[in-house]
């Protein structure tokens, strides 16, 4: 099975508080943590062992600059068989179906029996998926927590919904499935595998490369702009305990005994 | 202005909570906006839903197909296609049917889509000017999303209050001949039920709920003993049971458990709006987070900063020292 994974390179809220800046008006970006956006990385595992059962090849792709190179060198060194990177000063400012129509023309210069992406970046909208399935006229599911190959034509997905419950589904090859994180667990990539694939040439695709009408992407073609970036003026908030770590602990303990009846 | 729908998401013949939801939302939009509710479905269950969100909409169309009977968001979005009008404003809840839904229901609407929206400052000449978070609710975000060709955009439950107003005894109108053919190539079978675990987190009157904080899956023991000193269950946030550190039926949140403590002591939980969606019942809630800005301490009535790793094992002393031979 041919299959694409999209992914992104995102802030790692893990690594990062995420703060704003002096001007409040976007976050604070110096100094930040970059990694592979988390749900992504679970639909690069999903790719790698569904063609480990299959056969075939895995690609990841993302729309971005230089420095998004890094992210496609670890799914790389991770087992993805090869990197692309959609780059372009015309996708800068893209909005989610901005995304999806640089993706949309990237896909159609290959041929994938399924295209992954992630649930949803942690900065970003749930949205590319979908948005790439109506774009390629492709069935989509959301939210998929398991996949059966059925056979070269069709799969059986899970998806979750509400309690924990799991909504299975027969899609159609071809497909797009946004894949929901905890679906598998994700290998470890060590400093080796990555140093494998350091000097490993990543092909670029431009807008002309693809055939992307430069008005329909970037921020020419955004329908939805974020203007910036702020904290909330809070409620009240939570009461913040002071003192020794002793006497929190103390109020702590009474705390619970007081408000949760124990004895 | 443009028309404004509202998409009902129901089941078991019930109408979700959102459904009010989004006649606030709508207000929110322009609050001359009377929306018309879109109901899809399928015999009694169907009607049924109409008959009771006609008291909150002025008019309710419904859209009844057997391939609707189930919730198909790959079928729902062709029918939707047939009849919303051109430039329409359409809300739908952001829960996973909504998340399924949308940004392909946008795209073939030829509109704008904003995803999870929890405010909405109005609208300025063709921009619709409405609040996001990013980073599980760890920054805020405005956003201005061009309404000029329609707009599909997903409210987050429960981020507006429904209004007490007087029923609108609105008219139920049957467009279920426009709907069209459905097919899709994504089909339901089944849902399968979540499993049972080992210990049932909605029984508990104090949870020890432990999330990323926690670290490493040996770490878990820690929770485990303070538990077991206060009589308390351990539950989690999702990142605990993508790590498999955790079962599933530990899990707070939407997709996961809806818990009803006295006492939630959050342990090393940001407070994504997901996971606090799992929690009722007003418990007051003790948040331990060495992130002093973690949105858990927006919601918690108590806060402390410290690291989980250090302070649970602490205050596992002090119970079992107070109780003594009890324990």
């Amino acid at each position: 099975m041919e299959i694409l994974v999209c992914v992104r390179r995102v802030p790692d809220t893990s690594e990062n508080e995420i703060q704003l800046n002096s001007a409040g008006n976007d976050i604070e970006r110096d100094d930040l943590v970059y990694s592979v956006n988390e749900a992504d990385n679970y639909a690069v595992e999903e790719a790698l062992q569904i063609v480990a059962r299959t056969g075939g090849n895995v690609t990841v792709a993302t729309v971005g600059g230089e420095d998004d190179e890094e992210v496609l060198r670890r799914q790389m060194a991770m087992g993805a068989n090869q990197g692309v990177l959609l780059t372009d000063e015309a996708f800068e400012g893209s909005d989610g179906r901005g995304i999806a129509t640089i993706l949309k023309a990237f896909v159609q210069k290959g041929k994938y029996d399924l295209i992954l992406t992630g649930i949803q970046a942690e900065d970003g909208g749930a949205q590319i998926g979908g948005m790439l399935a109506a774009l390629l006229d492709y069935p989509f599911a959301s939210l998929v927590n398991s996949i059966e190959v059925v056979d070269g034509k069709k799969l059986k997905v899970g998806r979750e919904i509400e309690g924990g419950n799991r909504e299975v589904n027969e899609i159609d090859l071809p497909c797009v499935l946004s894949i929901q994180t905890g679906i598998n667990e994700p290998r470890y990539v060590g400093m080796r595998g990555i140093r494998q694939v350091a000097s490993v040439e990543i092909p670029t695709y431009g807008a002309s490369d693809l055939g992307v009408e430069r008005t329909t992407v970037g921020a020419a073609g955004a329908k939805v702009k974020r203007t910036d970036y702020f904290i909330p003026a809070l409620g009240k908030g939570a009461e913040m305990l002071q003192g020794s770590q002793d006497e929190i602990i103390e109020k702590v303990f009474e705390l619970i005994k007081t408000k949760g009846g124990l004895n | 202005m443009a028309r404004i729908f509202a998409y009902i998401v129901h089941k078991g013949g019930v109408a979700d909570d959102s459904a009010a939801e989004l006649v606030a939302a709508a207000k929110k939009i322009d609050a001359a906006a009377s929306p018309t509710a879109i109901v899809t479905g399928w015999g009694a269950e169907l009607d049924a839903v109409c008959e009771a969100v006609r008291t909150s909409y002025a008019e309710v169309w419904k859209l009844a197909n057997q391939a609707l009977a189930y919730p198909n968001a790959e079928l729902i979005r062709k029918a939707l296609v047939n009849v919303v009008p051109t430039g329409s404003i359409v809300l739908i809840p952001h829960a996973h049917f909504g998340i399924d839904l949308s940004p392909g229901l946008s795209i073939k609407l030829n509109s704008a889509y904003v995803s999870d929206v929890l405010g909405i400052d109005g609208i300025e000449g063709n921009w619709l000017r409405v609040i996001r978070q990013e980073f599980g609710g760890q920054v805020s975000t405005h956003v201005k999303c061009d309404i000029s060709s329609g707009a599909v955009i997903n409210i987050r439950p429960g981020a507006f209050k429904a209004q007490d107003s007087p029923p609108v005894n609105g008219a139920v109108v049957d467009k279920s001949a426009e709907v069209g053919a459905l097919t899709a190539g994504r089909r339901y079978l089944e849902t399968v039920v979540a499993e049972a675990g080992d210990v049932d987190i909605t029984k508990h009157a104090v949870l020890v709920s432990v999330g990323r904080g926690i670290q490493e899956k040996d770490n878990i023991t820690i929770a485990e003993e303070l538990a077991e000193v206060l009589g308390a269950a351990v539950s989690c946030s999702r990142p605990v049971v993508d790590a498999k550190w955790l079962p599933k039926s530990r899990q707070v949140g939407s997709s996961g458990q809806t818990v009803k403590p006295k006492v939630y002591m959050a342990c090393g939980i940001s407070g994504s709006f997901q996971h606090l969606a799992g929690i009722k019942g007003n418990p007051f809630i003790i948040a331990i987070n060495k992130n002093p800005k973690a949105p858990f301490f927006q919601v918690a009535d108590v806060g402390v900063v410290a690291d989980i790793l250090e302070f649970l094992p602490e205050l596992t002393s002090k119970v079992r020292e107070a109780r003594g031979a009890s324990v």
